[in-house]
Order: structure tokens, then C-alpha cells, then sequence
């Protein structure tokens, strides 16, 4: 078995077994909670008698252990319940939700990896030089201010102040567009409709940069500070002693070696924006997971708060796999490790 | 007489710190021939790599470094080069091997991958499969027997001496006039350092490439070297032919430094005193002497 395949069925369980004890635990904390999750759905007004019909129904008259049981034999089947807020099942909530959060997520991912790196490797390349100070201040300033601020800032300046980006929401109303995937920009794409596209694409510019604001600082910190270790590697001064232009040293021979540690921090940042983003959907009013999440906490919706909670584990979960992945590709050492990884 | 492959002329180095400045070179010069093998011994801090450093341009690129004295390579005095000539230069004309082969290659390229690199500063249109081709002889040239497994593996998946190999196979790729080499194989074992130094040898014999080679190990330069220069903090303290130097060292330094080799026979390391009055006398020139 190649040493890539080996890691991907080792991540993929212990993954696995991560996903039940999240499932157990969510299901747990979620009980403990204290208030009648029926009583909270049907009301001050319901009678005693419809409150205990709800109990029954949702089995919370039987021990959580029972419940439990009940709860994975659904899931087996694909079955979350129904959610008591939308009255809908939860698979068809989260699967309206979640693309929006992913979406909104993997922009940010884009601007995190886009911007961040190339900041990093200028401030390596220039050190204590002019360049170097800029973007050590700009990424201090990203990391310490939380996502939600930045969302309020972005949003003054860009959308109330200088009217150049729109002020909320995913798509303008003007435009109905099918849902195929979720994805708006793939949506669009596919009904062919490239003036929607470019409106919801002007849509996720500031939610999404606000989200990666300081992933972005984090980013480019990091990077910054393991090339700067390289720089004394002598396989860098053996570069230099060979004649390659500046530009090249940093770009190619000091900037993979760098990434392979600066890469765990930022799939960690990435996967923490799917948790972080229900203050931006909250503040640009955005259909997300996050916000969907945050609701149905508040109304005690059982159901929902473990369907929700699970999926976004299991997102999380994903995304460190594709970061070990990629990890993997860069580092030679883990791809021709015969040890396990 | 033909032109000399290096010829450096009172060369001064200082540094400036934040409690002023510090001169580390007090005015060396010397001069390697074409073809020629030359030495350049001393002990640690004595101002060796520097000066290797200094010859391929790399610390002129220092802030805080001050070079001054004249720097002829091929008869072309190097400070009237523009900055970018005198970059084309590194790893085309000259080139340098390093003390840790293991730690000197790229951790995350294939060897197939660095070799193409270097080839490409003196040929950058050079395409992956002739970079290939040229790099399996040269392997076989230091006497790699399995030239595409090599090419195919990273540098932690071969030995220190495969790396050493490989190393001096890059340094000659594209026919440097001067190759400089840095206490080469210093982290290696002793066996290893002597195999692949005589392959050096008979390489650099063979392409015609004068070499500054830069050692503390004594006998190490009277087996590899032509000439030998010993260096003394910052000032050469005696020059000459290698037999002739080390028959009849003349300067209490270089005395001192081959009484501290310690010997098969026994009686243990010898009492070499730190610093010594006697170690700042004048140099000490063999060809003048033969001459007087």
C-alpha cells in the first residue's frame, strides 16, 4: 500500500471515530441544556396533553441511551428528524444552508491562500526592509481584530460610505436562478446567466474578505516566519552561491519547504472559518449554515442543533484530510515514509 | 603567461555592527592559475569562508559588509561588472560545493529537479529529458553506478557520501572555471570525505578547473592541493608550494597548526598555544626564499 494511501484510510478513521464522539457529545449537551424543547416548539398555549404527544414523538420520554439508539438507527437511514423552527426535515435544511457557509467559506479560503501566502513570501524576501515592516503591520492589525469587526468596518466603508460592493444578501432580488448545486456561482454559471454570476460574485467579495481578514493576517505571518528559517537552511545560500535571481529563491526553493509547517496552521484557520462565519452571515444578512445554526441553538430545535453540528464537524473533518493530502504532496519525507504516518 | 583564473589583490573586509566596525580581512591576496589546485588553511574564524564568500559576490550583497581591494577573475576586474554580470557569473563560471552535502540540497526537489536548475543558468532552454541525459553521465563521471534511481530520489533517501557525489557533479555541470570548495565533506566520515575528495581530484583534473579549496584539515590539502595559502586571523601568515610548505613550514603559526594534527603514532594532541606573539610575524613566501 503506498504510504498516501496508507494516511488517507488512517485520517479517513479516525475521522470516523471523531464523528461518533462528536455525535454523542452534541447529543448529550444538547439534552442537558435546561428547558422543554416540545414546550419551547408548540408555545405557551399548548396543552399538557399536545406537549407530552411531542415528547413521545420525539422519544424524549425514554432514557438518552434509547434515544441515542434511535438517533443513529435514523442516521443510518440518512434521517436527522425533523427540525421543531422549520418544521422541515434537517437534511433539507442544512442542504439549503450549507452551500451558502461553503461557499462563503471557500472564498475566504481563496483570499486566505491567494492573499496571505504571497504577503508572507514578500516579507520574507524583503526582510526588515520597507515591504517586510508594511505587511508585518497590516497582518497584525488582521490577526488581532475579529472577523466580525472587520465585517462592520468592510461594510461601512465599502458598501455605505463608498457604494462600490452591495450592502447584503447573496444574489440581487432581480434574479431567480434554480438551484442545481446550492453553489450560486455555480449556479449561475449553469443557467448561463453571467450577469447573475458577476452580481452574486460582487455579493461574496466583502462577507468573504471580511471572514478572511485575519486567516489572511495569520497567513501571511506564518509563512513569513518559517522562510525566514529557511533563509539560513545552507540549501538556500547554496542556492545563492549558484547565481538564482532573488525572486526565484524566494518563490521556489525557500517557499515550498516553508509551507509544508505553515500548511497545518492555515487548513486549521480554514476549517475554524466554518465556525466563525455565523457573525458575518450575521451582520451581511447571508442564508448560511452559521446563522441557521445559531437559531435553532436558541429555539433548543434537537434535531437540528446535532444535524447541523455533525455536518460541520464532518466539514471540518474533510478539510484536514484534504490538508494532510496536500501536505503529503509537498513533503517527499511523508510521501516515501515507510513508517506510518 | 597566461591569465590567472583568480587574482585577489589586498583585500580588506569589515563589518558594521552596532559597536562599530570590525575588520575581519587585513588585506589578503592571492591568485589561483588556471588549472591550479590552491589551499587556503586555517583555523576556524580565521577568515576563510568569507573570503570564498567575497569571491563569488555573495557578501557584497550585505549591508553591513565593506569590501575593498581588487577582485580580478579571468584578468576582468569583478567591481567593474554591473551587478548583473557579475551575477551570471555564479553558477555558470563559478562554483562553490558546501561543508554538508545532505543539508546543501533542496529537502523537497528530486536531485532530477535540482540538477535541472543548475543546468539551466548556463543553458536555460534546456529541456527535461537532454538535462536528464547530461546529468546521468555526469553521475556516472563520479562514479554513480545507478545514475536514475539517484536522479529519481530525494536528498534524504540517499547516503551523505551519494550526496557529496552528487554535489561535485552539479558544482562541474557547467564547466566553471573556478569551483570553491567550502571544507567539502567536513560532515562526512573519513572515508568518505577521502573517496569522494580523490574523485574531486581526478574530476577537476581532468576538466582543466582551478579550484580554491578551503580546509582546516591538514591532511586533507597536502593530498588535494598544488599551492597551499595559510591564513591567520585575517592575514596570510605563509605561502607557497604544498611539499615545499609542508617540508619546511617557516611561520610559528603554520608550525603551531601541523603539531595540533593529531598522530597515529600516539603521544597524544599536541599543546597548541591560543595566540602567540610569535604568530604575528611577517609572512613567510616560499618562492621568494627559493629564489634569495
Amino acid at each position: 500500500m503506498s504510504p498516501v494511501v496508507r494516511l488517507l484510510a488512517h485520517r479517513l478513521g479516525m475521522s470516523l471515530i471523531v464523528l461518533v464522539g462528536v455525535s454523542m457529545l452534541i447529543f448529550a449537551i444538547a439534552r442537558i441544556i435546561p428547558g422543554d424543547p416540545a414546550r419551547i416548539a408548540l408555545g405557551p398555549n399548548a396543552t399538557a396533553e399536545q406537549v407530552e404527544n411531542l415528547r413521545q414523538a420525539l422519544h424524549l420520554d425514554q432514557s438518552i441511551v434509547v434515544q441515542y439508539g434511535h438517533f443513529v438507527a435514523d442516521l443510518l437511514r440518512g434521517d436527522l428528524g425533523v427540525s421543531l423552527y422549520t418544521n422541515r426535515p434537517v437534511i433539507v435544511d442544512i442542504a439549503q444552508f450549507l452551500p451558502a457557509t461553503l461557499e462563503l467559506v471557500l472564498a475566504a479560503g481563496i483570499m486566505m491562500i491567494g492573499i496571505g501566502l504571497p504577503l508572507g513570501i514578500i516579507s520574507a524576501r524583503y526582510r526588515g526592509r520597507w515591504p517586510d515592516n508594511l505587511v508585518r503591520l497590516v497582518s497584525l492589525l488582521g490577526v488581532s481584530a475579529p472577523s466580525f469587526v472587520w465585517a462592520v468596518i468592510l461594510m461601512l466603508l465599502f458598501a455605505f460610505f463608498l457604494p462600490i460592493f452591495p450592502i447584503a444578501g447573496r444574489i440581487s432580488d432581480i434574479y431567480s436562478i434554480e438551484a442545481v448545486t446550492g453553489f450560486l456561482l455555480i449556479d449561475t454559471l449553469i443557467a448561463g446567466n453571467v450577469a447573475a454570476f458577476s452580481d452574486a460574485a460582487w455579493h461574496i467579495v466583502l462577507p468573504a474578505f471580511a471572514l478572511a481578514v485575519s486567516g489572511i493576517g495569520q497567513a501571511a505571518r506564518l509563512t513569513r516566519a518559517n522562510m525566514v528559517e529557511t533563509y539560513d537552511k545552507p540549501y538556500i545560500e547554496m542556492a545563492r552561491s549558484y547565481g538564482f535571481p532573488d525572486r526565484r529563491i524566494a518563490n521556489r526553493f525557500a517557499f515550498r519547504p516553508s509551507l509544508i509547517p505553515a500548511l497545518t496552521i492555515i487548513g486549521l484557520d480554514f476549517a475554524a472559518m466554518l465556525g466563525n462565519a455565523f457573525l458575518v452571515e450575521a451582520v451581511f444578512a447571508w442564508p448560511g449554515l452559521s446563522r441557521y445554526g445559531v437559531a435553532v441553538i436558541l429555539r433548543k430545535d434537537l434535531n437540528a442543533i446535532v444535524g447541523t453540528v455533525l455536518i460541520i464537524s464532518a466539514t471540518f473533518l474533510i478539510m484536514n484530510i484534504i490538508v494532510d493530502l496536500l501536505i503529503a504532496f509537498i513533503n517527499p519525507r511523508i510521501r516515501h515514509s515507510q513508517r506510518p504516518a | 603567461m597566461s591569465v590567472a583564473t583568480l587574482d585577489i589583490r589586498d583585500l580588506y573586509l569589515s563589518f558594521k555592527g552596532y559597536v562599530g566596525t570590525v575588520e575581519v580581512l587585513h588585506g589578503i591576496s592571492l591568485h589561483i592559475e588556471r588549472g591550479e589546485r590552491v589551499a587556503l588553511v586555517g583555523e576556524s574564524g580565521s577568515g576563510k569562508s568569507v573570503t570564498a564568500r567575497i569571491v563569488l559576490g555573495l557578501l557584497q550583497e550585505l549591508r553591513s559588509a565593506r569590501v575593498t581591494g581588487e577582485l580580478l577573475f579571468e584578468g576582468t576586474d569583478l567591481s567593474t561588472l554591473s551587478a548583473a554580470a557579475r551575477h551570471d557569473l555564479r553558477g555558470t563560471k563559478m562554483s562553490m560545493i558546501f561543508q554538508d552535502p545532505t543539508s546543501s540540497l533542496n529537502p523537497v526537489y528530486t536531485i532530477a529537479t535540482q540538477f535541472h536548475e543548475v543546468q539551466k543558468r548556463a543553458l536555460p532552454s534546456l529541456g527535461a529529458a537532454e538535462s536528464r541525459a547530461m546529468a546521468a553521465k555526469m553521475l556516472r563521471d563520479v562514479s554513480i553506478t545507478e545514475p536514475d534511481r539517484v536522479l529519481d530520489s530525494y536528498p534524504f533517501q540517499l547516503s551523505g557520501g551519494m550526496n557529496q557525489r552528487v554535489m561535485i557533479a552539479m558544482a562541474l555541470a557547467n564547466e566553471p572555471s573556478l569551483l570553491i570548495a567550502d571544507e567539502p565533506g567536513t560532515a562526512l566520515d573519513v572515508t568518505v570525505q577521502a573517496q569522494t575528495l580523490t574523485l574531486m581530484h581526478d574530476l577537476v583534473a581532468e576538466h582543466g578547473t582551478s579550484v580554491l579549496f578551503i580546509s582546516h584539515n591538514l591532511g586533507v590539502v597536502r593530498e588535494f592541493a598544488d599551492r597551499v595559502y595559510v591564513i591567520y586571523k585575517g592575514r596570510i601568515v605563509e605561502k607557497g608550494r604544498t611539499q615545499s610548505l609542508f617540508g619546511n613550514p617557516g611561520h610559528p603559526y603554520t608550525r603551531a597548526l601541523m603539531a595540533a594534527v593529531p598522530k597515529i603514532t600516539g603521544g597524544g594532541v599536541a599543546d597548541v598555544e591560543e595566540a602567540s606573539e610569535a604568530f604575528a610575524e611577517p609572512m613567510v613566501d616560499h618562492d621568494r626564499q627559493a629564489v634569495a
